[in-house]
């Protein structure tokens, strides 16, 4: 089965005042038709930025500095600015954290919806509108018609990131990049979106990247996951393969760190040390410093390893 | 001094702009110059003994008669024979003394009752802040205007017009940076300690709202400047015993259709300088100063 | 919104009271009333008979109560100098100054938001530094003092432009305006690029840091994540979102563009209320300087009043209320 996306040897760097960081470090994964990718990992992770690089949306002073991109085979990285637009909503969308930031304030739904539509078909305003209406519909938000001429600050936090995922439909998308959609939310509402878009995915056959720090999430939502840590990807595989059997010490830390796993009354378990900042990474593997099992060996950049379909980079992994 | 205190830090931002250290270079030349204007200015403007009507008009690089220093008048002579650079330089003295007097007590007036407003509280702080807002909503020339035509003339009304206009300002910036630090907790448990309410405001809310203070206040200074310029050239400013610069510019206003452009334009220059420099200075202390504006 | 309206207007109504108040107070308290309002050149005996029919030996409050009373009939004293009712003299030349604020605003902002645009969307570009360096040489000029360099260069050196005066005039709906002709454009725009000058120089500053501080938030990243063209990124997102606070600026400095035109019509006899105001100060004519104070105290009020309204109807976060 080809990949719809194909994400090999990413890289992108920022230029700060303390040097060139890399937030991206050869990042590779590739995406089928329908199929659901969680990709796991801290804050500071560049989880979010890989998210941005694949869509090319890296502002200064962020740049994509080398590998690759392919949707369905098109190469999206240097590819020039009206190429990335065609393909930007249409065949590729992304839905961010906070829909309260993410929808404008001063523009109705209806004029954030429609754009959207007009922006990569010639339609008529009147069918655009009615393409808005349905896909309100489908994300199960009750009298389209009359919440489209509303604005965003007359939505509830939950309704704002429907009408963010309608948005994101509205083309019907080969991937949808999801960057912890549901973390700025209420628990509750929380099951519901996540249910919402695992349907939605199925029934349209959207693939999906889902981004999040929630391993909970991961485990109900993804087919496959990927492990990021200041940067790299450090494992990957068929979720219930990696949450059950890690391979990498990181992932199984984060694993033993959920407090469900803990037994009651006994203390909570945390991987000590904490996040290196990207300025002061460690030679070789970027977890060296908070590993049980690190050595000498560590001091040089672990290899990917590929086995059975999974791929961990590690000298020492668990199994 | 130590690499990485605050003192350095600073330092080291702003002189990221060299821009602003070309302002600030201009800056301490007119400071200079005016401070040291009765021993480096070739002739005593004010004597009027030792003007000489005879050389009253003169363009600039014109010879200088005995009553000079120097021996040509470097930037001309004004309509009674007023050599341009001495009447320039007291004139910026005389300027830089007003816009600064009231700039100054204007920030006390301003800083002590926005502070004050954000300690207290209650109605005097929506009273404090409602009178703020109203006289915010008037320009500040009319302000000035109206306060002139009702006070009369003279540097000490003048002063008090460029005060008044100014302490709303110092006022607002004072509550607001108060209102930021009244809302942490030490100052609760200061509170809870029995402090003195004194003590609190002055030793803590103070301090911390200096540093917005002092960009506003930049800003204030360079505009109190070019108000009283402005009185001073519509006649409504300081007397013509103390010529500012402003009452330089209007004096020469008639000759300019003549083309003796040099008694209007030289002092301008000197006002320019001036205000160009506190602004380009005052431009990078906000840009250091504001931290949601880092780049 | 209604109920905003009305909150604001009581809340103008009060402000426009005690600008009164305070304007009467100090002529009446601090000045002599007598010397005020009565012509200085009169002699004693009828001073003494002007100042009875005023009511200046009457009790304070009630003389304030016959200047309220004089001052809802329009009837604000008598000029000295013209012998007309004050107010009249003063809405004679209001049309005057308020041409020349407006072609000043309209320059500025015909300006200032494409050039404070640029700076704040490309801010590493070289154009945008000179603009930004000349932004700052922009509001420390003297507004007098260019006044007269403008007419050094162009009238005097250059011979361009008229250094002085309003050019003809032609009735609109009763108004005389002068900028529907050339004569009067050509008049008309040394003044008013004089008063543009500063307003401009805060445009410039004020978009860019709008363009600065929004290019940043999420909104505008998600809009170029559906694919949309830069065009409107910038042209309704940004925009509309700039729009907003720079309504209320704009606003707010017409009112001091109305003041500061005091200095631009007086250095370019300019025949608006400005000049008037000083002329009067000069002569002594204080029932117009009071009629002055009161007509501008009364326009800003009614523009700030305009601009919040503006504002709510604007911003439809403040129009609709808060979310559910």
């Amino acid at each position: 089965m080809s990949a719809v996306l194909a994400v090999e040897g990413l890289v992108t760097e920022f230029s700060t005042r303390e040097g060139i960081l890399r937030a991206v470090d050869e990042v590779s994964f590739s995406l089928a038709k329908g199929e659901i990718l969680g990709l796991v990992g801290e804050s500071g992770s560049g989880k979010t930025v890989t998210g941005f690089s694949i869509l090319g949306l890296v502002d200064p002073p962020g740049l994509v500095a080398s590998g690759s991109v392919r949707l369905g085979g098109e190469e999206l990285v240097g590819a020039p600015e009206e190429q990335l637009r065609r393909v930007r909503g249409k065949r590729i969308a992304m839905i961010f954290q906070d829909p309260m930031m993410t929808l404008n304030p001063v523009l109705s739904i209806e004029t954030q919806m429609v754009e959207t539509v007009l922006a990569h078909e010639r339609v008529g305003k009147a069918a655009a509108r009615e393409r808005a209406i349905e896909a309100l519909g489908r994300v199960g938000i009750a009298s389209p018609a009359e919440r489209l001429s509303q604005y965003p600050h007359q939505f509830s936090g939950g309704m704002r990131q429907r009408v963010a995922i309608a948005i994101a439909l509205l083309h019907r998308p080969e991937v949808i990049v999801a960057d912890e959609p549901t973390t700025a939310l209420d628990v509750t509402v929380q099951g519901q979106i996540l249910f919402e878009m695992q349907r939605l995915a199925r029934e349209s056959g959207t693939a999906l990247v889902w981004i999040t720090h929630d391993l909970a999430v991961v485990a109900g939502l993804a087919d496959r996951v990927c492990v990021m840590y200041a940067g790299r990807i450090v494992e990957a595989g068929a979720v219930g393969q990696v949450l059950d059997a890690p391979m990498h010490p990181y992932t199984r830390g984060l694993l033993d760190s959920v407090p469900a796993a803990a037994a009651p009354g006994a203390r909570l378990h945390s991987i000590r040390g904490s996040t290196p900042s990207l300025a002061r990474l460690p030679a070789g593997c970027a977890f060296r410093e908070r590993c049980e099992k690190a050595d000498d060996a560590c001091a040089s950049q672990p290899p990917a390893n590929d086995r059975e379909g999974r791929r961990v980079r590690c000298h020492h992994p668990l199994c | 001094m130590n690499r990485d205190s605050p003192l350095a830090r600073f330092a080291r931002d702003f002189s990221e702009s060299r821009l602003a250290l070309a302002g600030l270079g201009l800056l301490a030349g007119v400071l200079l110059l005016a401070l040291f204007a009765p021993w480096i200015a070739p002739q005593n403007p004010y004597d009027l003994a030792k003007l000489d009507l005879l050389d009253a008009r003169l363009p600039p690089g014109s010879k200088a008669g005995p009553g000079l220093t120097l021996s040509m008048y470097a930037l001309g002579t004004d309509g009674q024979g007023r050599d341009m650079l001495s009447a320039i330089l007291y004139g910026l003295r005389v300027s830089l003394t007003v816009g600064v007097t009231s700039g100054v007590i204007a920030l006390t007036i301003g800083a002590l009752a926005g502070v004050l407003a954000a300690y207290l509280g209650g109605r005097f702080e929506q009273l404090l802040m409602r009178v703020v807002d109203i006289q915010l909503g008037f320009p500040a020339i009319l302000v000035a205007l109206i306060l002139i035509a009702v006070l009369g003339r003279g540097t000490d009304k003048v002063i008090v017009a460029l005060v008044t206009v100014q302490w709303a300002y110092y006022a607002r910036t004072a509550r607001s940076a108060a209102l930021v630090e009244r809302g942490k907790e030490y100052i609760e448990a200061a509170r809870g300690l029995g402090l003195s309410p004194a003590r609190i405001v002055l030793k803590h809310l103070l301090p911390n709202a200096l540093p917005p203070l002092i960009v506003v206040a930049t800003v204030q200074v360079a505009h109190a400047i070019a108000l009283e310029a402005t009185l001073s050239f519509l006649g409504l400013g300081l007397p013509t015993t103390e010529p500012s610069l402003g009452l330089l510019i209007a004096n020469g206003y008639e000759y300019l259709l003549s083309g003796k452009y040099w008694i209007s334009v030289y002092p301008g220059v000197a006002l320019l300088a001036t205000i160009l420099s506190i602004n380009l200075v005052g431009d990078q202390l906000r840009d250091v100063l504001n931290p949601r504006l880092a780049k | 919104m209604g109920v905003y309206a009305l909150r604001r207007l009581a809340q103008s109504l009060v402000v426009l009271f005690v600008t009164s108040g305070l304007v009467f107070a100090g002529l009446y308290l601090v000045g002599d009333p007598v010397e005020i309002l009565v012509n200085p050149n009169a002699d004693q005996e009828e001073k003494l008979r002007t100042a009875a029919a005023l009511g200046l030996d009457r009790p304070l409050l009630h003389q304030y109560a016959i200047f309220l009373k004089g001052a809802f009939s329009g009837d604000l004293g008598r000029s000295f100098v013209f012998g007309q009712p004050a107010l009249e003299v003063i809405l004679e030349r209001m049309p005057a100054t308020l041409e020349l604020a407006f072609l000043a605003m309209l320059i500025s902002v015909a300006l200032g938001i494409p050039l404070g645009l640029y700076a704040g969307l490309r801010p590493h570009a070289l154009g945008s530094r000179a603009i930004m360096a000349g932004s700052i040489l922009g509001f420390s000029l003297p507004t007098f003092w260019v006044g007269l360099l403008l007419i050094l260069v162009f009238a005097v050196q250059l011979g361009w432009l008229p250094s002085t005066g309003r050019g003809p005039t032609e009735a609109v709906l009763g108004v005389p305006l002068s900028l529907l002709t050339w004569e009067g454009l050509r008049h008309a725009l040394l003044p008013a690029t004089n008063l543009a000058l500063f307003k401009l120089s805060l445009i410039i500053r004020l978009v860019r840091a709008q363009v600065r501080e929004q290019a940043l938030l999420d909104y505008v990243k998600f809009a170029r994540a559906k694919g949309l063209p830069r065009s409107r990124v910038v042209g309704v997102h940004l925009m509309k979102n700039i729009l907003i606070p720079l309504v209320t600026v704009i606003g707010l400095e017409l009112g001091s563009v109305i003041a500061f035109a005091i200095v631009t019509e007086s250095i370019f006899a300019w025949p608006g209320m400005g000049k008037l105001v000083i002329d009067s100060i000069f002569q002594l004519d204080r029932p117009v300087v009071v009629a002055y104070l009161m007509v501008t105290v009364f326009l800003f009020i009614c523009i700030n009043l305009v601009v919040d309204l503006l504002y709510s109807a604007l911003d439809p976060r403040v129009r609709l209320g808060a979310a559910k």
